[in-house]
């Protein structure tokens, strides 16, 4: 996936500044940077949950359409994770994971119940299928939202600070999940101020600050020794608590 | 008192005819009113501007004048129609304009989170819409629907002004013939209440079943 000189504006306000970003197949990708930097609007840019102003989004070379059927259809080869899981409230988590399948890549329903299942055993809560989201704590949710996700076989991941509304012992059982697929070669975008799990995963660190992907680097280099005073200022702040 | 018991017959037609006046329109107000709904939150702006007028203009109308208008209007616009069937036209898109709005609240009322996760799936404006988005938005306005389909047990009296023999025109009649309209419709009070309350505790057993756990 290449981002080449994305511009972002609401209204006034210049969200993303020129951004250029490449992923590569099976890459992992860490996002970092302060509230309001504009880690959230990349990434929905990403899956054209908005629309840029200028610059291009390309995935494998084609880039994302404006609308329509063809946008919906590229969306799908982008899984996103939100931060508030957004499960769908009247379904249960076996019907969240197959509704993509079903209705987007049209497979029968039996095959993507059986692939469901064994999406759901590989984030580990293959026994809370029949359940509703309501009915899970925030780690399950959250791991059935990746597995929704993943359903879609896309050829890269989203997360968007996929543990910041989990409490700490939930959040070791998600980035556990995320690690695994990292390791398994999926390729992933992930906002996050979890330096352990930059650490463990990722190849490169992007360090965001006012709409600018001010940094790149290794997370070793990154996180002992920033190139920026900004990267430098904000790292001291976050590893003050 | 005799010139109801006389009547028994009569009054069980009667209501008879309500019960599917009341039916039928409901039916096409529901339809109507969700596809309403859904053009309204939809991105075709010309259907928004369509289903926005209807709203504005069928809602702000006295029932009764729309009777007359449509009793009249229809067979000079060259369609003519049996009475019973302009009734249901009519309650059916009167009626519609309310369905639509509490429809609309309920879409409206569904956590964003929602619709954007299934669009990220790669789903259709419609499949959101009818997939995720409606399911939850119609759990959460069963109760103002019931209310809507109650009201439109008392509106089909109206229907009575152009002459459809439901409950009320039936009634009518049996005042007319035994001079006693006070005893007639003193029964048809209780038939209309022997409809609207039942309704209501139905309406509420529903929304107890299909509540969305959050
Ligand atoms: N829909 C919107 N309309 C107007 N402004 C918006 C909208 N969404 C985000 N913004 C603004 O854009 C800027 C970037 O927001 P964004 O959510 O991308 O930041 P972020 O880096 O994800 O922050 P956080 O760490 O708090 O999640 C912020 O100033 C925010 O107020
Ligand atoms: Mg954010």
């Amino acid at each position: 996936m290449v981002l080449d000189k994305v511009n972002k504006w609401f209204d006034q306000l210049h969200v993303l500044r020129d951004i250029d970003l490449s992923v590569g197949a099976g890459e992992v990708v860490v996002v970092i940077g302060p509230s309001g930097s504009g880690k959230s609007t990349l990434c929905r840019c990403i899956n054209r949950l908005e629309t840029i102003d200028s610059g291009s989004i390309c995935i494998d070379g084609v880039p994302l359409p404006e609308e329509g059927r063809e946008l919906a259809r590229l969306r799908a080869q982008v899984g996103m994770v939100f931060q508030a899981f957004n499960l769908f409230a009247h379904k249960t988590v076996l019907q969240n994971v197959t509704l993509g399948p079903v209705k987007v890549l049209r497979r029968p329903k039996s095959v993507a119940r059986e692939r469901a299942m064994d999406l759901l055993e590989r984030v580990g809560i293959a026994d809370k299928a029949d359940r509703y989201p309501a009915e899970l704590s925030g780690g399950q949710q959250q791991r059935a939202a990746i597995a929704r996700a993943l359903a879609m076989e896309p050829k890269l991941m989203l997360f968007d600070e996929p543990t910041s509304a989990l409490d700490p012992e939930m959040i070791a059982e998600v980035l556990d999940v995320m690690v695994g697929l990292a390791r398994d070669g999926t390729t992933m975008i992930v906002v996050t101020h979890e330096m352990g799990f930059a650490r463990s995963a990722a190849q490169r660190v992007a360090f965001m600050d006012q709409g600018r992907i001010v940094e790149v680097a290794a997370p070793e280099q990154f996180f002992s020794d920033p190139e920026t005073e900004r990267a430098r200022d904000f790292l001291s702040k976050i590893l003050a608590h | 008192m005799e010139a109801v018991l006389d009547n028994l017959d009569f009054y069980a037609s009667g209501v008879l005819s309500t019960v599917t006046l009341t039916v039928a329109s409901w039916a096409g107000a529901f339809v109507l009113g969700v596809v309403v709904a859904a053009f309204r939150v939809g991105p075709v702006g010309p259907l928004r501007a369509a289903a926005a007028t209807y709203v504005e203009l069928v809602r702000n109308c006295p029932l009764a004048v729309l009777f007359v208008l449509f009793f009249f209007g229809l067979p000079d616009a060259g369609l003519t129609l049996p009475t019973y069937t302009t009734a249901v036209v009519v309650l059916s898109l009167y009626t519609g304009t309310y369905v639509a709005e509490t429809v609309r609240s309920g879409i409206n009322a569904v956590a964003a989170g929602q619709a954007e996760a299934a669009r990220s799936l790669g789903l259709s404006f419609t499949q959101v819409l009818a997939g995720v988005v409606l399911p939850q938005a119609l759990r959460t306005v069963v109760a103002p629907l019931g209310s809507l389909f109650i009201a439109l047990i008392r509106n089909s009296s109206i229907a009575f002004t152009i002459g459809v023999v439901e409950l009320t025109g039936t009634t009518s009649q049996i005042g007319n013939r035994t001079a006693d309209y006070t005893a007639a419709f003193l029964a048809a009070t209780t038939a209309y209440l022997l409809l609207t309350l039942p309704s209501g505790i139905a309406v509420d057993a529903l929304e107890r079943r299909v509540a969305v756990k959050r």
